[in-house]
C-alpha cells in the first residue's frame, strides 16, 4: 500500500552502489562515515514522523533503538552460538568480511545474512511493541508532559538493561540455557560484545530507502495528512473525525519499529552494544538533527542528519575545542533558521517554489 | 410530526467543578438555520463541543436524527453527519488549501463523491479556488474561515455546527460569509451557528436561542428575538 516497486528498487540499486563504492573494508575512515550517517538517517527519519509530522515531542527515541539493538544482537549472537558453535558472522558479499583474505564467500546473500535481517526485524518489532505501550497510555499527555514521560521512558529502558545478567561466552554454557535465561543475560552495563559484524553499508541503505520510501508515503498519504492535522491543531484534526489518540500511538509505533533497526545495523556495525551510550544523550543527538532539518521535512532530517554526522568529523583539527564549535554552529543555525533547514516542507517543494517564483516574475 | 433533527435535553457539561452548561435544551429541525446567541462565556461554544463530542457531558442526552450521541467520540459522530467549524477556524496552517479540503472529508471513503463535493465547495468559495496550492496559513482571515466553513462542508454533514464565523473579519467580509450560509442552508444543510454578532445571526436564522451563563434564557423566532426589547437592549445595542 505504501511501498511502491520503482522508489524501493532505485533504493536498493543505490545501496548497492554504495556498498561496492566504499568497499568491502568495514573499518576504512569513509566507509564508516557513511554508515554512521545511514543509520542517523534511519534514526532522525523515524523520529520526522512523531516530533515532525504529529508534533509530539518524543524524548525516548534512543530507548526504542536501544530496545531494537539488545533483541538484535541477543538473536544472533546467542543464535549464532547455539546453531553454529561460534558467534562469528556468516555473511556473504553483501555483508562484510572483516578479515577480507580469510574470508572471500562468494555467496551473495547467506544464511547467516538472512538470520540477520530477521534478527533486524525482530528487534524492530520488540521495539515498536514498546512504543505501543508507552504511546497507549502516555500519548494523552500533550507537550512538556509527554516529553518527559518518554525521556523517563528511555531512562528506564537503560537501567533495565544494565541491571540483566552477564553475557554467556562459554559455548556449554549457552548451550545449557535456557531461552528466559540467554533473553536476560545482556552484558549487565558492560554492554554486548562479539556481536558478529554483519551490518554493511548495503544492509543500512536498504533500510535508509525503506524508511524514506515508507515515511514519504505516509506523508502523501490520507493516513499522513491525519497524523500532520493533529500537529496543526489537534481539535480541529478530532472536529474532522481524526482520532487523535490512535493516530499518535500509530506514529509512535512506526517510529519505534524503525529506531529498533537502526539499533540493530548499529549492534551489528561495531560487534558491540552498549545501553550506556543510548541514554538521553543519544535522544537528544537524534533530536537535534530532527530540529535542525526542519520539523516535519524527511529531506531536511536526511541531510541534517549527514552534516551533523560529517561536521564534528571535520571539527577535529580544532582538537578540544571541537564540541565548542559543534555547539557554537548549532545555535548560529538555530538563530538564523529557527524552523529548521526547510521548514515543514520537502528540500524540493522549496526549489520547485523558486523556480516558479522566477518564471512568474516579470520579465 | 416529524422528529428534529438535533435534540439537545438538559445538557450539563462541567470544566472540573465549574458548570459551563446547567441543563440547556434545543431542538433544531432539518432545513433550519438556529443559532445561538449570548455573551462571551455564556456556553455557546462548549454547547457545539458537546454536540460534536470535543467535550463529555457530565449528563442530559443529545439526539441527533433520533438515536443518541452525547459521549460518543468525536470520529463517530463526524461519521454520523455532523460536521463542526470551531472556534478560531482551526486550520491547519502548514497545509495547503486543498490538503485542508482532503482532510474534512477524512471520515468519507468515497472518492468521487468527495471530488464532486471540492468542485461544489469551490463554487461556494470562490476566492478558494483560486489559490489550491497556497498554504493555508498563508490567507487571509475572511479566507480562512471561508475554509473552514468549506472544510467543514466536505464530510457532506447533514447538520453543520459554527462556531462565530464572524470573529475578527471586516463587516463585508462577514456580508459575504453570510450570504453563502445561507445558500448552504437552501442547498439543504441544517445549520446550527454560535454568534456574538446576534444582529448577523438572527437575520439569516430560522430559530435563535439566547444562552445566559449556562442556560437558555430565551427562545423563539429569530425574527421575534430581533424584535424583543430584551434582545435588542443586551445584544444588538438598543
Amino acid at each position: 500500500m505504501f511501498v511502491s516497486g520503482a522508489p524501493l528498487l532505485a533504493g536498493v540499486l543505490a545501496a548497492l552502489g554504495l556498498h561496492f563504492f566504499f568497499g568491502r573494508d568495514a573499518l576504512a575512515y569513509p566507509s564508516k562515515l557513511a554508515q554512521d550517517a545511514g543509520i542517523a538517517i534511519i534514526l532522525a527519519v523515524s523520529l520526522t514522523l512523531v516530533n515532525g509530522f504529529t508534533g509530539q515531542f518524543s524524548m525516548g527515541h534512543a530507548g526504542f533503538m536501544a530496545i531494537g539493538g539488545y533483541t538484535a544482537a541477543a538473536i544472533t549472537y546467542y543464535g549464532s552460538c547455539l546453531m553454529w558453535e561460534s558467534p562469528e558472522a556468516r555473511g556473504g558479499l553483501l555483508s562484510w568480511a572483516l578479515d577480507l583474505e580469510r574470508a572471500p564467500i562468494a555467496a551473495w546473500l547467506t544464511s547467516g545474512d538472512l538470520f540477520f535481517i530477521g534478527a533486524c526485524l525482530a528487534g524492530g518489532l520488540a521495539a515498536a511493541a514498546a512504543g505501543y505501550l508507552v504511546g497507549l497510555p502516555s500519548l494523552r499527555l500533550r507537550g512538556d508532559y509527554l516529553a518527559i514521560v518518554t525521556l523517563g521512558f528511555g531512562e528506564i529502558v537503560r537501567v533495565l538493561i544494565q541491571t540483566t545478567r552477564p553475557q554467556l561466552t562459554e559455548p556449554a554454557e549457552i548451550a545449557g540455557a535456557s531461552i528466559p535465561v540467554l533473553a536476560t543475560s545482556l552484558g549487565e552495563s558492560l554492554g554486548m560484545s562479539g556481536v558478529p559484524f554483519y551490518t554493511s553499508i548495503f544492509w543500512i541503505y536498504l533500510f535508509v530507502a525503506i524508511t524514506l520510501v515508507l515515511t514519504y508515503r505516509i506523508k502523501q498519504s490520507s493516513f499522513g495528512r491525519a497524523f500532520i492535522s493533529i500537529r496543526e491543531d489537534e481539535i480541529a484534526a478530532e472536529a474532522m473525525g481524526v482520532h487523535a489518540t490512535r493516530y499518535k500511538v500509530r506514529a509512535f509505533v512506526i517510529s519505534a519499529f524503525f529506531a529498533g533497526i537502526a539499533g540493530a545495523l548499529f549492534a551489528h556495525q561495531i560487534g558491540a552494544i552498549n545501553a550506556g551510550e543510548l541514554g538521553f544523550l543519544k535522544s537528544f543527538e537524534i533530536i537535534i538533527i530532527v530540529v535542525l532539518g526542519g520539523l516535519g521535512s524527511i529531506s531536511g532530517a536526511v541531510v541534517a542528519a549527514v552534516v551533523l554526522t560529517i561536521v564534528p568529523e571535520w571539527l577535529r583539527e580544532f582538537a578540544q575545542y571541537r564540541m565548542i564549535v559543534y555547539a557554537f554552529l548549532l545555535i548560529l543555525i538555530m538563530v538564523l533558521r529557527p524552523q529548521g533547514l526547510f521548514g515543514v516542507r520537502e528540500i524540493w517543494d522549496l526549489w520547485g517554489k523558486g523556480r516558479r517564483a522566477r518564471a512568474e516574475a516579470p520579465a | 410530526m416529524i422528529p428534529p433533527l438535533l435534540e439537545v435535553r438538559d445538557l450539563h457539561v462541567r470544566y472540573g467543578a465549574v458548570a459551563a452548561l446547567a441543563g440547556i435544551s434545543i431542538s433544531v429541525r432539518e432545513g433550519e438555520i438556529v443559532t445561538l446567541i449570548g455573551a462571551n462565556g455564556a456556553g455557546k461554544s462548549t454547547t457545539l463541543r458537546a454536540v460534536s463530542g470535543l467535550l463529555r457531558p457530565a449528563s442530559g442526552s443529545i439526539l441527533f436524527a433520533g438515536e443518541e450521541i452525547g459521549g460518543a467520540p468525536p470520529h463517530r459522530i463526524v461519521a454520523r453527519g455532523i460536521a463542526h467549524a470551531p472556534e478560531g477556524r482551526g486550520i491547519f496552517a502548514n497545509l495547503t488549501v486543498d490538503e485542508n479540503l482532503a482532510l474534512g472529508a477524512y471520515a468519507r471513503k468515497d472518492r468521487a463523491a468527495i471530488a464532486a463535493d471540492r468542485e461544489r465547495a469551490l463554487e461556494l468559495f470562490p476566492r478558494l479556488r483560486e489559490r489550491p496550492a497556497q498554504n493555508a496559513g498563508t490567507l487571509s482571515g475572511g479566507e480562512q474561515q471561508m475554509l473552514a466553513i468549506a472544510r467543514a462542508l466536505m464530510a457532506r454533514p447533514r447538520l453543520l455546527l459554527l462556531d462565530e464565523p464572524s470573529l475578527g473579519l471586516a463587516p463585508q467580509i462577514v456580508q459575504t460569509i453570510f450570504r453563502i450560509l445561507r445558500e448552504i442552508n437552501a442547498a439543504g444543510t441544517t445549520i446550527l451557528l454560535v454568534e456574538q454578532n446576534a444582529h448577523m445571526a438572527l437575520e439569516i436564522a430560522h430559530h435563535g436561542y439566547v444562552i445566559e451563563v449556562g442556560k437558555i434564557a430565551l427562545r423563539d423566532s429569530a425574527a421575534n428575538l430581533a424584535k424583543s426589547d430584551e434582545v435588542r437592549k443586551a445584544y444588538l445595542g438598543g
